[in-house]
């Protein structure tokens, strides 16, 4: 028995090993010097520089942007992350609170409305979206960036199903009251929708935070950059055959997984309690 | 479940509650989506000045087009090397960490912490570590004797896409295969130990039937996270190349439309994978009521 405990934690940590090693490299060879990188490679262990590169990251430009520094793409993100989230969590919540609560004609036509949605994926209709953006003058903007990826059928269908298991009595009592639907809404259903609403929360601020495509052709100014996007340009200076300032762009790298990494960690019981329901 | 057997009734507000769901989906969803399908039976000038029916014209260029049809058939053994090496590597894991008494929790954390990484940012990462010349993965490949040269080989470039998929994808699986494995009532297990001491076979004969419900949902989750999600990799990755021989689906209708500009190919396109995404759909709903009954 005690021998197959061990091997179980052997290939425990294998895995474990497997998936941080890449992101460990990056960060050890994020405090050497570019010289060190060009002559050796990647470092396993970490240098002498201590976080220099995570300062210049942070504040300056760098090469790879003209004018974004880190800290003004960690803003965006974090913009981007937040607005994603809240705007989906009331988006929906409002949603389903109208399909659970109401007698409403045609409540089944606007079911399979929201529906469709989980047919369209950003990645289907990138085209077009794009036009309906570009027209209605949304380019490089906060609202262009969240707004239109903000109606969710999961979401909607989470709240939904949690309202229903939310016992009748309550809006009985509540009528007799005289609590009307904004009242019932805000000081009942809010208050006690709290841990779906904490466990929506930390999924979609990592999706929002990881957003990719949609910045990559909504934003054309690097003031809009994400981070997750904006380190594209990197690769750019790579591509171009120039050395790039390898520490300051493993900087960028780290600093653009620790927000998301920092959540799923910090809060991993609300993480996996909305993972589980989110993608059901 | 039934519907509240008491309930508001007003003719405004619930609408005033439903109106900014409907409203972005009806502008942002379903708009552009009505749009691609109308721009697919057309054909546009390059200038974009006129445009005229052309009826099938686009869907039949597309399936005579010999680059379609390969992304067509890279898109599929990629989403299938995918969701086989990560539905396995993450089942071993959530076996192993169903299996252990001790650290259990330290190692969902450990597992499960990459799934706060988006895709591009993993996919540059790689990038770094099999690069040509820093990568100390690209190093260590050639002198055990393997070629690696992601840059010119399609299979090297294939492999690469492949294994950060697989890495990106892991805690998901992991996560889900964890909650399953948790799911089996104790006296069954404990039944099974008794009657049946060997536990590989006891793995393949009670676990892993009773986990099937749980891996044919991920399996879904898994082709759709393979066709989809992996953009940021592929764009941060390979770009499609060498030649044309890592453009996934996908990353083909971002390539022609985007940048390329052909809106009534790339609307065809959109399509196709609307298609797509309605069949896989359809799967995963079906098997979410089994889901519920098992």
């Amino acid at each position: 028995m005690k021998k197959i405990s061990l091997i179980d934690h052997i290939i425990l940590w294998a895995g474990v090993l497997f998936l941080l090693l890449p992101v460990w490299l990056l960060f050890a060879s994020s405090t050497h010097t570019v010289e060190t990188i060009v002559k050796d490679g990647l470092q396993l262990l970490p240098g002498s520089q201590g976080f220099g590169a995570y300062k210049i990251a942070l504040t300056e430009a760098s090469g790879f942007t003209d004018v974004a520094t880190g800290a003004r793409m960690l803003l965006n993100s974090a913009i981007m992350g937040l607005g994603f989230a809240i705007g989906k969590i009331i988006v929906s919540m409002c949603a389903a609170y109208a399909l659970v609560y109401f007698r409403i004609p045609f409540a089944q036509l606007l079911f399979w409305i929201i529906f469709s949605t989980l047919l369209l994926p950003l990645e289907v209709r990138i085209v077009p979206s794009y036009e309906v953006v570009s027209q209605l003058g949304m380019l490089n903007s906060y609202t262009g960036l969240i707004v239109p990826l903000i109606a969710s059928a999961t979401a909607t269908f989470y709240f939904q199903q949690f309202y229903k298991t939310i016992p009748d009595e309550l809006l009985e009592a509540a009528q007799l009251d005289n609590a009307g639907p904004f009242r019932f809404f805000i000081d009942i259903l809010v208050p006690l929708s709290r841990t779906m609403m904490a466990a929506m929360f930390i999924i979609m601020f990592v999706v929002g935070w990881n957003q990719y495509l949609w910045p990559l052709m909504m934003t054309t100014e690097e003031s809009y950059y994400t981070i997750v996007m904006g380190i594209k340009s990197i690769l750019s200076v790579m591509r171009e055959a120039r050395i790039p300032d390898y520490s300051v762009a493993f900087a960028m790298v780290i600093l653009s997984m620790l927000p998301p990494v920092a959540v799923v960690v910090i809060f991993q019981r609300w993480f996996i309690q909305g993972l589980v329901d989110s993608e059901k | 479940m039934a519907n509240k057997r008491v309930q508001f009734s007003h003719p405004i507000i619930p609408y005033l509650f439903i109106a900014p769901q409907m409203l972005i989906i009806a502008i942002f969803f379903i708009w552009p989506a009505l749009q691609a399908a109308y721009l697919s039976f057309m054909l546009e000038d390059p200038w974009g000045m006129s445009r005229e029916f052309v009826g099938l014209e686009n869907y039949q260029y597309l399936f005579n087009s010999a680059e379609y049809l390969y992304s067509f058939g890279f898109s599929i053994v990629f989403s299938a090397l995918v969701a086989f090496l990560s539905l396995g590597t993450a089942l071993i894991l959530a076996v192993k960490a169903n299996a252990v008494l001790h650290m259990q929790s330290t190692y969902r954390v450990l597992i499960t912490w990459v799934y706060a990484i988006a895709p591009a940012v993993a996919g540059i990462t790689a990038y770094f570590i099999f690069n040509r010349h820093i990568g100390v993965m690209y190093d260590f490949l050639n002198s055990l004797g393997w070629q690696f040269n992601p840059e010119a080989d399609a299979v090297d470039a294939s492999a690469l896409l492949i294994l950060v998929s697989v890495w990106k994808q892991i805690p998901v699986n992991f996560v889900f295969f964890l909650a399953g494995l948790q799911g089996i009532p104790k006296a069954v297990r404990e039944a099974a130990a008794l009657d049946c001491a060997n536990e590989r076979r006891r793995f393949w004969t009670i676990t892993f039937p009773l986990l099937a419900p749980t891996g044919f949902f991920l399996l879904v989750i898994n082709i759709t996270y393979a066709f989809f999600d992996t953009f940021g990799i592929i764009d941060t990755l390979t770009q499609g190349t060498p030649g044309g021989r890592t453009t996934t689906l996908v990353y083909k209708v971002y390539q022609d439309g985007f940048l390329g500009a052909d809106l009534g190919l790339s609307s065809a396109q959109s399509v196709v994978l609307m298609l797509l995404v309605l069949s896989l759909t359809f799967v995963q709903f079906r098997f979410i009521e089994r889901k519920i009954h098992y």
